[in-house]
């Protein structure tokens, strides 16, 4: 009997192995044109993905989709409580700026961040677990969904706009250190309307800061549609003084080039760049709008079925045979095994101990005594 | 032979006003750490608004003393991402009143996000600027924040008085890897002091929440915080005459507040005022008056005690000047 297994599992590794070695290694795309503002150059229009390359943006894409599935379960579930933020639909925008850019960059985005934490270096596990607030997140379980961080990547940021002349700081630092990294700097299209972002745009290109502003238009500020919202809609032009691009958000090809092309310009010395990335969220703003007051169902469906950036993704891989689909199912079952364990992680891990309550008030100070709720409760805290 | 030492501790005892002790705090800061820059509205080409930044700009260029444009919560929030990028910045808001354009960058952006992130991303940078009253500028430039600071935990806020206190915090300040707001007063900039010798060096820093005896008495604990521990010092000495020995407590530091040093005091004294610029409601005395009532002084003290809050009058014009009663104090 074990002869026959290993015979079977030894002719299944062989199978396996002359299915692979007939795929295509890579493959030519031709990717919707850009819509420029003035730049005189535009990003490729003929691109190429490799086979590795499509099968590592189809894994951490459907890591993403299935990682926000499945906190809407835990939500409704009451599992995990106060804002959530999802970003189903929009897993193109967050791999395609990855693709583009180095782990040494840095980035920093709003609050629908999870895609983002997780493309930055964070586990599904870590991300899961601050989620519930637990102590195996990422943030230890103090942060929650809106401001988990990790190395360059600055989170997770509440106050609308806050984030971006946080992110032009950061493009500063790198430019007075002289490493040569940049920072991506998110906002979405209700954001865009903030003054601290124009205050930012005239700082950014008066003093040539390497940052790339990405604004992710999903159309609906909250419950706001952009044409309700902005007198003017071209919001890759909004930045006035600073080039601009509008980009295809939904296909992950389209983000990474339109990336590549804006950091060789930051990385140049020529200053900032605007983004405008057309995207869409499948969610409400968060789990407590069902998100079809402001907008049909018809369109949710219509943008599911005909722009999704997984199946494009997916048509793509297997019309130019670089995948089977037996392949990529065997992906859709590892992820979903992956997310499985870090939600079984994340309901059972324990929260916080309230001893931890009043750490990490101040860096690199010794421990102090913090004042309760009443004068003679005292608690500690350490660095 | 005692002459020459004379005159040599002559030598090394240098009057500095507290402009010149702040710009000598900065300079040092910035020579010392690269990672150190100073950024905010003409503190590099016109020399500061009040001249605090006088020729860093020259000796330090562009790169380190930087013009900004007239946006404040702009050029905060860019301050505060460059600190979280690993440099140090020295954030000047003209005056304190501008920093409510940018008050959401220092509190949520600096203030929270070493907590949020749980200790993984501090925020080392400073917002330093004058606070307070000043000489007939109206209500929207005269406000007191130090109270609005004052109350939120992850900041440190510092109140000098003199030119030593103006140095050693600042210095401080800059090397702490919290953000910490730094509030002068512009009255007090031309005002000299002497300096000691210790204070002169390069390494001299005074620690954050720590406040000072700057006059011993045993008959009434004063507790003050910049420009009015001056007027509180007038007043001691008036009522030396009167044979009445306050002790004057320089508080230094409003967060944390050193509420050892005047409990101490008061559990001596048994009377306490408190004097600042500020309005009454809310305010750094209300605090201070609410910890004594709730700490150990209260709890033990035999005598009836007494305190009382001396402040700017509370209305939106600060026009008048600033009246010491602290005879009219009832018994």
């Amino acid at each position: 009997l074990r002869n026959l297994q290993t015979f079977l599992y030894g002719a299944a590794v062989v199978m396996s192995a002359r299915t692979y070695a007939d795929f295509t290694t890579q493959a030519t795309f031709e990717i919707k044109k850009c819509d420029l503002f003035k730049l005189d150059e535009a990003p490729a229009t003929q691109v190429v993905m490799t086979r590795d390359e499509g099968l590592q943006y189809y894994r951490t894409m459907q890591t993403m989709r299935r990682m926000e599935l499945k906190a809407d379960q835990l939500y409704k579930q009451k599992i995990i409580r106060g804002f959530c933020h999802l970003y189903d639909g929009q897993e193109a925008c967050a791999v395609g700026i990855e693709a583009a850019i180095n782990l040494t960059d840095h980035l920093i985005t709003a609050y629908r961040a999870h895609g983002y934490t997780y493309t930055r270096g964070g586990t599904v596990k870590e991300i899961m677990a601050e989620l519930t607030g637990r102590r195996g997140g990422i943030a230890k379980g103090k942060g929650g969904s809106m401001h988990m961080y990790c190395k360059n990547f600055y989170g997770g940021n509440g106050i609308v706009g806050a984030q971006v002349p946080l992110g032009a700081g950061v493009a500063l630092a790198c430019k007075y250190q002289e490493n040569n990294q940049l920072c991506v700097c998110l906002y979405g299209d209700g954001a865009a309307n903030q003054g601290q972002i124009f205050e930012t745009y005239n700082m950014a290109a008066l003093w040539k800061l390497p940052v790339i502003f990405i604004c992710e238009n999903n159309r609906y500020g909250m419950g706001t549609s952009v044409e309700r919202a902005a007198a003017s809609t071209d919001y890759y032009k909004r930045g006035e003084f600073i080039p601009g691009l509008r980009v295809d958000g939904m296909d992950v090809l389209c983000v990474r080039e339109a990336t590549r092309f804006a950091a060789d310009h930051c990385r140049s010395g020529k200053g900032p760049i605007l983004m405008e990335l057309q995207t869409y969220r499948y969610h409400g703003h968060s789990m407590s709008d069902p998100g079809v007051s402001y907008r049909t169902r018809e369109e949710i469906q219509e943008v599911r079925s005909k722009s999704d950036p997984i199946s494009m993704l997916k048509d793509r891989m297997l019309s130019n045979n670089m995948a089977s689909v037996e392949e990529l199912k065997e992906i859709d079952v590892e992820v979903r095994k992956e997310i499985e364990d870090a939600a079984q992680f994340a309901t059972t891990d324990p929260e916080p101990p309230l001893e931890e309550l009043c750490n990490h008030i101040f860096s690199n100070n010794p421990p102090v005594e913090v004042r309760g709720t009443n004068p003679w409760s005292k608690l500690k805290s350490v660095s | 032979q005692n002459a020459v030492s004379a005159l040599r501790r002559r030598e090394f005892h240098r009057s500095v006003t507290v402009r010149d002790a702040l710009n000598q705090a900065m300079d040092e800061e910035l020579e010392r750490d690269e990672r150190v820059f100073l950024m905010g509205e003409e503190v590099a080409q016109y020399d500061g608004a009040y001249k605090v930044s006088r020729g860093l700009w020259k000796k330090y260029g562009d790169k380190r003393v930087i013009d900004t444009p007239i946006s404040e919560m702009g050029f905060a929030g860019i301050a505060v991402g460059a600190a979280m990028a690993g440099l140090r910045p020295i954030c000047e808001f003209m005056t304190f009143n501008f920093s409510m354009q940018a008050i959401d960058q220092v509190i949520n952006s600096a203030a929270k996000t070493y907590y949020m992130s749980a200790g993984l991303q501090p925020v080392p940078i400073v917002f330093r600027g004058p606070n307070g009253a000043s000489a007939g500028v109206a209500a929207q430039h005269s406000q007191c924040f130090a109270a609005w600071y004052a109350h939120c935990p992850g900041l440190k806020v510092v109140s000098p008085w003199n030119s030593e206190d103006a140095k050693g915090l600042l210095k401080s300040a800059i090397r702490d890897d919290n953000p910490v707001v730094f509030l002068e007063n512009e009255l007090m900039y031309g005002v000299p002091f002497e300096m000691s010798e210790e204070s002169q060096s390069k390494d001299f820093t005074i620690p954050i929440g720590k406040a000072k005896i700057e006059r011993q008495g045993n008959h009434v604990t004063v507790v003050s915080h910049s420009r009015y521990v001056g007027h509180c010092l007038d007043a001691a000495a008036v009522l030396a005459k009167e044979g009445i020995e306050c002790e004057v407590i320089n508080l230094r530091t409003i967060r944390p507040m050193d509420v050892e040093s005047i409990e101490t005091s008061v559990m001596k004294t048994n009377h306490l005022v408190t004097v600042e610029g500020g309005w009454p409601q809310f305010g750094v005395g209300a605090e201070i008056c609410a910890r004594i009532m709730e700490g150990e002084w209260h709890v033990s003290s035999q005598t009836s005690c007494s305190t009382q809050r001396l402040q700017s009058v509370q209305n939106p014009m600060q026009k008048f000047k600033f009246c010491m009663c602290l005879r009219e104090v009832p018994d």
